[in-house]
């Protein structure tokens, strides 16, 4: 139960989830390794969301089996071990950065004195130094989806759910988050990051494409290149949609 | 963790310095409206009471429906729910934040009306009690019904749904030995009844002992409104 787990990081078996009367992820079976970045990629309604609210325990009508490093998901010891952060930035806009991260470090059970520490380090690894005393309202979307990272981070989790975080970002920020993201895999931790933005699949170790909730493919971003013979990512996923959406029909 | 969240809900609420201004000299404004009214006779001294009770219960189911609203649409409950944070923690923080608040209330309005000529015959610091009591309990009402509530419209709606007919029949209107008997029964169902009973029953001069089975009854309930503020709060949703 450290960051040196051996066993897949995340695990499906026939994950099936319903959400407002419609199968939305149809009998998934996915196995992540810990320790990389795995890119979570899929046209938009493919259950990319869905599939991260399952791993992380927050989805409703579940069924099929879903582990985090070995467990159950959602179970109390994993959600300490768990980060996770949402499309939209889930900080308290009338609070300022600092009270923010502050918070969620305490709920992840640090005590006061640590916790200090923990907001240093997460503003520092956010970029966002000098604002720790501004409110969240006052500052720009980038900047507040970066509070809500920072805010999975103070609790030094294991494994890292990031949905679509570099939407919006500008792209200065979007390479320091992807070195950032490549220096938490580093240190032993595991990140799912769903994004639409096929240029960054290039920096992940592993690629998972979705698509009407079924794994499309299950790859590396040169096997990516190789199999479909594309000259870039984002050709190479319209290959892998559209040779599914022939085989579908 | 209880009291990290009720720090943070209570920071927020210092945030919003106008909000609790309305909470602070709203009561006070409208008291001091029925003492104009009422001068020189006896009903500021009936009356007074009662709404030191309700003016809590109202404002907290208002406060915390909405702010728990709040939190569901703009994602931060669906990121607490992935924390180590339990939901009584959760539901105890905000009772105690609001809590704090209502005693705070609780304190400047009796002070406001004592200052407008109320004479309240029992002992004043059961009044602030039992408006504390109601408090809480609207604390928990407001957090359970959010949970119904998917609209912001919807939320202030459950506001005059569970608390008006509970005004209404709880003998405000009408002694309750004078009510039909079936309006009579449905009242027994409802937390303010007892509440209010306990502030009529100060007012004309009861001490702890005569009001203890009705504040007793309160307590019951807000132990109800808890367990429902929990259990309608889901981890796992649609």
């Amino acid at each position: 139960m450290e960051k040196n787990w051996t066993g897949p990081a995340l695990r499906t078996r026939g994950l099936v989830v319903e959400r407002g009367g419609r199968t939305v992820v149809d009998g998934l079976d996915l196995e992540v390794p810990a320790g990389q970045v795995i890119g979570l990629l899929g046209p938009s309604g493919s259950g990319k969301t869905t599939l991260m609210r399952a791993l992380v325990g927050v989805q409703d009508h579940v069924a099929g089996e879903v582990t985090v490093l070995g467990e159950p998901a959602g179970t109390a010891a994993l959600r300490r071990r768990v980060g996770y952060v949402t499309q939209a930035a889930s900080v308290y806009t009338d609070l300022t950065v600092a009270q923010n991260l502050r918070y969620f470090a305490r709920l992840s059970g640090l005590p006061p004195s640590d916790a200090e520490a923990a907001v240093a380090g997460a503003v520092a690894t956010v970029d966002l130094g000098g604002h720790e005393r501004q409110v969240v309202g006052t500052l720009s979307g980038g900047e507040r989806s970066r509070v809500s990272l920072a805010a999975a981070l103070v609790g030094d989790p294991d494994v890292l759910v990031l949905d679509e975080p570099t939407v919006g970002l500008d792209p200065v920020l979007r390479r320091d988050l992807w070195a950032t993201f490549r220096t938490l895999a580093a240190e032993g931790r595991t990140l799912l990051v769903s994004s639409h933005v096929m240029d960054e699949a290039t920096q992940c170790d592993r690629l998972l494409l979705l698509r009407d909730g079924a794994l499309v493919a299950d790859t590396t971003p040169d096997e990516l290149l190789a199999t479909t013979g594309a000259p870039d990512a984002e050709r190479a996923f319209l290959v892998l949609i559209d040779r599914a959406t022939q085989e579908a029909r | 963790m209880m009291l990290t969240t009720a720090g943070r809900v209570l920071g927020q609420l210092r945030g919003d310095r106008r909000t609790v201004a309305l909470i602070l000299v709203l009561p006070c404004l409208l008291l001091g409206l029925i003492a104009w009214m009422f001068e020189g006779t006896p009903v500021l001294d009936q009356f007074g009471p009662l709404l030191v009770g309700i003016f809590p219960l109202i404002v907290m189911f208002l406060v915390t429906s909405v702010a728990t609203l709040r939190e569901r649409q703009s994602g931060t409950l669906e990121r607490l729910m992935t924390t180590p944070v339990r939901k009584g923690d959760l539901v105890g923080g905000y009772a105690l934040a609001f809590g704090g608040l209502a005693l705070l209330q609780a304190l400047v309005v009796v002070g406001f009306a004592l200052l407008v000529g109320m004479d309240v015959a029992g002992p004043l610091w059961l009044v602030v009690v039992v408006a504390l009591l109601n408090a809480v309990l609207g604390c928990c009402l407001g957090l359970a019904a959010s949970a119904l509530a998917r609209t912001e419209f919807q939320a202030v709606q459950l506001m005059p749904a569970t608390i008006f007919p509970q005004l209404i029949v709880c003998g405000l209107l009408m002694p309750r030995d004078e009510m039909p008997e079936v309006l009579e029964w449905i009242s027994r169902a409802f937390p303010l009844t007892y509440a209010v009973d306990a502030m009529q029953q100060i007012a004309v001069g009861a001490e702890w002992a005569d009001v203890a089975g009705s504040v007793g009854v309160t307590a019951a309930f807000i132990v109800g409104a808890v367990v429902l503020g929990i259990v309608t709060l889901r981890r796992r949703t649609p």
